[in-house]
């Protein structure tokens, strides 16, 4: 497959090791894979948002298991992404309450105004539009997740105001 | 204005912060709790309460509580299910999100009762920001000796924490949620044994609801009998009810579970009824895998009694004319949605989060979502409601967990309450080409068409 040939620069930074070793704190020592969630979480917002095998596989060396178990974890939950994606992915709940308001020609008009189809990033890998499924936001729909927040009441101003505002680099993507 | 018990103080300027939450009575149950009561007059407190599982399921509290194992002298856990997605579903972020701390205090008293040393809060991980909030408010507890060894000087430890998920609706399950708390792909357990005799780590196990473990301070600063004189018959106490499609004020509620369908919908204190003033078209009361019910049986019951927010009147009836609370998603639709639409999107989700373990759910799921997509698309025919349901019967109770049974039961919902919309979608094609058909021409105007014309 394609995606087993994207290289990425693998950068355990001392600062995750100590946020890696506190979420370890959280469990009994024999179960450091209870960690493994968690470690993902922030092993891959230190990575450009993705999880390439020899990620995974650094991961699976510091919790001490076998590789396998955190592919078959990595591949069971959406948000693990095992490729390269948009830096400012756009994920619009589109699951039945946020379609009653509308979410479904907002996630046409914000790929028309980016040129791209839901699930490709732009050619410059800015910006990427995704569908996903219920967010748990229904009465604020329609809505996204950008990152660890949620952008919420969305109309067709919001979501130019909000692409400007990420060409500007103005939007927070993660609460560290 | 309805008894507030969850979300009375939640609108205090600060109460996010230990600080305020503790100046405004916070903590005062695991005072109580530890310091004037053994763990098993907790237990009885909350059975007393006829507090039932606010998640969805409302299986009494209490007795859930009973079940745990504290003889076998293996560690004891709580793990509060954080990980609401089912569609319609958005109020325990609400609580999390406002008021962090009547959470966490109610973890350190239900753990005191379970006589738990361990506890975790799983929330899904798409809540990331609020798992901040909670990670920061547990700091801030430990800090001020709410946690942590001998808390008050009791001689009681507790350790408590924050985990987050990964995205997958089936972690909502008890045991798949336990499941993923060990690092592992959310596939539901067989049960038995349940987690109360082998849940986290084989260890005793109790998993509880958001909800619920946020009305126990009450419980526990009020007494349970207290607790049970709000409500009516086996449905006491409050209820967080969020709220969303075409209605006026979407949002999270807490009511007085008794209060009637028709007030929660129309006052100005709660929705506001419906947006644009539109007419009403259905309902469902209890999340997306309870039964949807049409206009005439919202209001009423088919006996013609008020229909109530309470368990038992919701279900009235049966799932021939009644539906559940569930819940407390409530979604509610005019005369613009399409019952057809909605139904295929609802099977989408359950097919994209089904765990793949059960040979029903994983296949038949599919098939539920490719059909509809059909009918939906203009390319059905008109055996295809015939096989939905044939399919969704052979879904329901054949799984190990109730995904398949949620998966299904929207399903038979739609047939059974809105067959001549299939019926219509099967026989003009044409006329549902487009995703908005019904925003510009209600079903309302073309049913007449359906009976002129088979195929």
């Amino acid at each position: 497959m394609e995606r087993l040939h994207i290289k990425q620069e693998i950068n355990i930074t001392e600062a995750l090791m100590e946020r890696i070793n506190e979420l370890l704190s959280h469990y009994p020592a024999d179960k450091k894979k209870s960690a493994l969630l968690p470690v993902l979480h922030d092993v891959q917002d230190a990575h450009d948002n993705w999880l390439s095998v020899e990620l995974m596989d650094k991961v699976a060396e510091i919790l001490e298991i076998k590789p396998i178990e955190v592919y078959e974890v990595v591949s069971f939950y959406t948000m693990f992404n095992q490729r390269p994606v948009g830096k400012y992915m756009f994920e619009f709940c589109q699951t039945s309450p946020c379609c009653l308001r509308g979410v479904e020609n907002l996630m046409d008009y914000t790929c028309d105004k980016l040129g791209v189809k839901v699930g490709e990033p732009t050619a410059d890998g800015m910006f990427e539009v995704r569908g996903v499924e219920c967010l748990g936001a229904c009465g604020y729909a329609p809505m996204m997740q950008l990152g660890d927040f949620f952008q919420e009441n969305l109309t067709k101003d919001k979501i130019d105001q909000l692409i400007a505002d990420c060409r500007d680099n103005k939007v927070i993507l993660h609460d560290k | 204005m309805s008894k507030k018990i969850l979300l009375e103080k939640a609108s205090i300027p600060g109460i996010k912060t230990y600080e305020v939450y503790r100046q405004n009575g916070g903590y005062a149950s695991v005072e109580k709790a530890l310091k004037s009561m053994t763990p098993d007059e907790v237990v009885e407190e909350v059975k007393a309460s006829g507090l039932r599982g606010r998640g969805g399921a409302g299986f009494p509290t209490g007795l859930k509580w009973s079940f745990i194992d504290k003889k076998s002298g293996k560690p004891r856990h709580l793990v509060c299910n954080a990980d609401e997605s089912e569609p319609g579903t958005f109020k325990d972020r609400f609580l999390m999100e406002y008021i962090p701390h009547l959470l966490i205090e109610g973890m350190i008293t239900s753990s005191y009762a379970l006589e738990a040393n361990l506890s975790y809060i799983y929330i899904r991980g798409e809540y990331m920001w609020v798992y901040k909030i909670l990670e920061r408010a547990i700091k801030e507890a430990y800090a001020a000796g709410w946690l942590g060894k001998n808390i008050l000087g009791t001689g009681y430890n507790l350790d408590l924490y924050v985990h987050c998920g990964g995205g997958a609706y089936i972690c909502g399950e008890e045991t798949a949620l336990i499941e993923s708390l060990e690092g592992k792909r959310g596939n539901p357990r067989i049960k038995p044994p349940f987690p109360a005799v082998s849940g986290l780590w084989s260890n005793p196990t109790v998993v509880n609801n958001v909800e619920s473990i946020a009305a126990v301070p009450w419980i526990v600063n009020n007494t349970g009998a207290e607790y049970a004189k709000i409500g009516i018959g086996r449905s006491t106490g409050t209820k967080l009810i969020s709220a969303s499609g075409h209605i006026k004020n979407p949002g999270v509620y807490e009511i007085e579970l008794g209060l009637s369908v028709d007030e929660f919908m129309n006052s100005d204190e709660y929705l506001g009824g419906m947006i644009d003033d539109r007419p009403l078209k259905a309902f469902v009361p209890g999340g997306s895998s309870v039964p949807v019910l049409p206009a005439n049986l919202i209001y009423k019951t088919a006996n013609g009694e008020d229909r109530l927010m309470t368990y038992e009147s919701l279900s009235d009836g049966g799932f021939a004319t009644g539906s559940m609370l569930g819940s407390g998603g409530f979604i509610v639709y005019n005369d613009t949605a399409c019952i057809v639409r909605n139904t295929w999107n609802f099977s989408r989700f359950y097919h994209h989060e089904s765990c793949g373990q059960c040979s029903p759910c994983r296949e038949g799921t599919g098939w539920l979502e490719k059909v509809l997509h059909r009918i939906e698309n203009g390319h059905g025919r008109e055996e295809d409601i015939d096989l939905l349901w044939s399919i969704q019967s052979k879904i329901e109770g054949n799984t190990i967990c109730p995904l398949g049974d949620a998966a299904a039961w929207p399903v038979a919902a739609a047939i059974r309450h809105f067959r001549d919309e299939f019926e219509y979608h099967v026989r003009f094609p044409e006329k549902i080409k487009n995703r908005d058909h019904f925003v510009n021409e209600p079903f309302e105007k073309v049913r007449h068409l359906v009976g002129k014309q088979t195929v």
